[in-house]
């Protein structure tokens, strides 16, 4: 056979997988939201607001409620020695007043 | 007659890499490394605030809590008297929730109150919740159950912030496929909840107000603000933008992971669009000194780049998503799961996002053949004399 033949069919082969994928994926997807209902009903009961996504530290268990700021803790991406730390960025605070008024007397 | 033509030169140009075989492999090798890696951050990261986004929808509308000195703290549960009455406002109630220590595992399980039962069409939850009036009774999220080998009816002994012994017996053990919201939960009633921390009468770790219109939050939340200035208000929206960051493009996680991946591709570009090597230049100059076109030189080097990037494109990305969605991305759960002793079993739901996947496409195929041709370009409308006697 020649070579450029065995090339488009392996082409063809890896087009034929991902489309397989793609169509499974559709598929598991959907199969998810009656999934997703039950977990959203556990969310409101027990009103959760985070994911059990690691659980090392405080801040990056309840990433979303994690404190304002105090020293090498108890806040993502500070200076820390939690390996999970170093992956979570900091919540937005964008919404909380940040400026500061200097009156010059 | 056009397509043989085609073919002829494509043919042409599989054995030319298949006598540097070593060379091209390793290209192969380290390209599809690349796409892999990227590939998985990308499958990875967009499940993950699919799925966070679309279970925290259900999350209360705003959470009001207290801060003193920077930290979280108590909060006086007559806070929400005055709350109540900004106009809006539909509910306030006190939440309890807080961390365990467990020495025996070294884990820390999720303490929280439950104050609402389950439906019964909820299949995530085998047995029950506590009820309001229940003591000692518990239900415990599947990682709980599994670093402490605990089924239902078993017991288990927690100490309180008094140092006296408090037995819990397992009513509801959460399933498997809840693991990436429940799996270190341990849900108790709230009377339990407050003999076991010792928290004092009339405080809870926060109050939950629920709103008549989700539109109006961030107006309540300020003026809950303007009333305790001691407390932070935290609105469901702010919930979302948080998972957004977290598992966006610019997050820390890809960040970290793709920082490698992508310096990787840089220099294996960089090496093919510095120039070609004297062995592929003769190459060229004797394909020209029998008859070959300069068209004909640069549709071989197309074919070339093009058959090391897309084959490499190809298996990279059905590599990743095995890896995602068949491993539960087993090469990334070190740097996830930190120090933690409970971790979720996850089996994400395979969310594509189509336009990711174009993009990588787009960013590593395209300038890889692009920067295959353009040596050749040079080399190919050189004098075929000049550059085989180099």
């Amino acid at each position: 056979m020649r070579r450029a033949y065995g090339f488009f069919i392996f082409i063809s082969f890896c087009l034929v997988a991902l489309f397989g994928l793609a169509v499974w994926s559709r598929q598991a997807a959907s199969d998810f939201r009656p999934l997703a209902h039950d977990l959203r009903e556990i969310t409101a009961a027990l009103k959760l607001t985070d994911i059990a996504f690691t659980n090392d530290a405080r801040y990056t268990r309840n990433p979303s409620q994690a404190d304002l700021f105090s020293a090498f803790q108890d806040y993502p991406g500070s200076i820390e020695h939690f390996p999970s730390g170093s992956v979570f960025t900091p919540p937005d605070f964008s919404t909380l007043q940040t400026s500061i008024t200097v009156i010059k007397r | 007659m056009i397509i043989s033509r085609h073919i002829n030169i494509l043919d042409y140009t599989l054995l030319s890499l298949s006598r540097r075989k070593f060379k091209n492999a390793t290209i192969i090798l380290v390209f599809t490394l690349v796409i892999f890696i990227t590939g998985s951050i990308l499958f990875l990261t967009y499940s993950f605030k699919r799925e966070a986004l679309l279970v925290l929808r259900g999350s209360p509308e705003l959470i009001v809590q207290r801060m003193t000195a920077g930290n979280h703290d108590l909060i006086p549960v007559n806070y929400s008297e005055e709350i109540a009455k900004i106009p809006g406002v539909a509910e306030v109630e006190p939440h309890y929730w807080g961390y365990y220590y467990d020495s025996q595992t070294r884990a820390n399980y999720t303490v929280i109150a439950s104050t609402a039962s389950l439906s019964d069409n909820n299949h995530l939850l085998r047995g029950r919740l506590p009820g309001a009036a229940d003591t000692g009774i518990a239900a415990i999220g599947s990682g709980v159950a599994k670093v402490r080998f605990l089924g239902i009816d078993d017991r288990i002994i927690f100490q309180s912030a008094k140092g006296t012994r408090k037995d819990f017996s397992i009513a509801g053990i959460f399933k498997s496929d809840s693991d990436l919201l429940t799996a270190d939960l341990f849900v108790i009633s709230r009377r339990d909840f407050m003999d076991l921390f010792s928290i004092p009468r009339g405080m809870a770790t926060d109050l939950i107000v629920h709103v008549n219109n989700e539109e109006e939050a961030p107006v309540i939340a300020k003026k809950v603000r303007e009333l305790h200035p001691d407390t932070r208000p935290i609105l469901r929206s702010e919930i979302e933008r948080t998972y957004d960051a977290v598992f966006a493009w610019r997050s820390g996680l890809v960040l970290t992971l793709f920082a490698g991946a992508l310096v990787a591709f840089i220099i294996l570009a960089w090496d093919k669009a510095t120039g070609l090597s004297a062995e592929e230049r003769r190459e060229i100059g004797i394909l020209k000194a029998i008859g070959w076109e300069t068209s004909d030189i640069l549709e071989m080097k197309f074919w070339e780049g093009l058959v090391i990037s897309l084959t490499s494109f190809l298996s990279g990305i059905l590599l990743a998503y095995l890896h995602v969605y068949f491993f539960g991305a087993t090469l990334f759960s070190p740097a996830l799961k930190g120090w933690s002793v409970i971790y979720p079993d996850f089996r994400l739901a395979p969310y594509i996002n189509a336009y990711q996947i174009v993009t990588l496409m787009a960013l590593t195929v395209i300038p890889y053949i692009a920067s295959t041709i353009i040596p050749s370009w040079k080399s190919a409308i050189t004098d075929p004399d000049e550059i085989v006697r180099g």
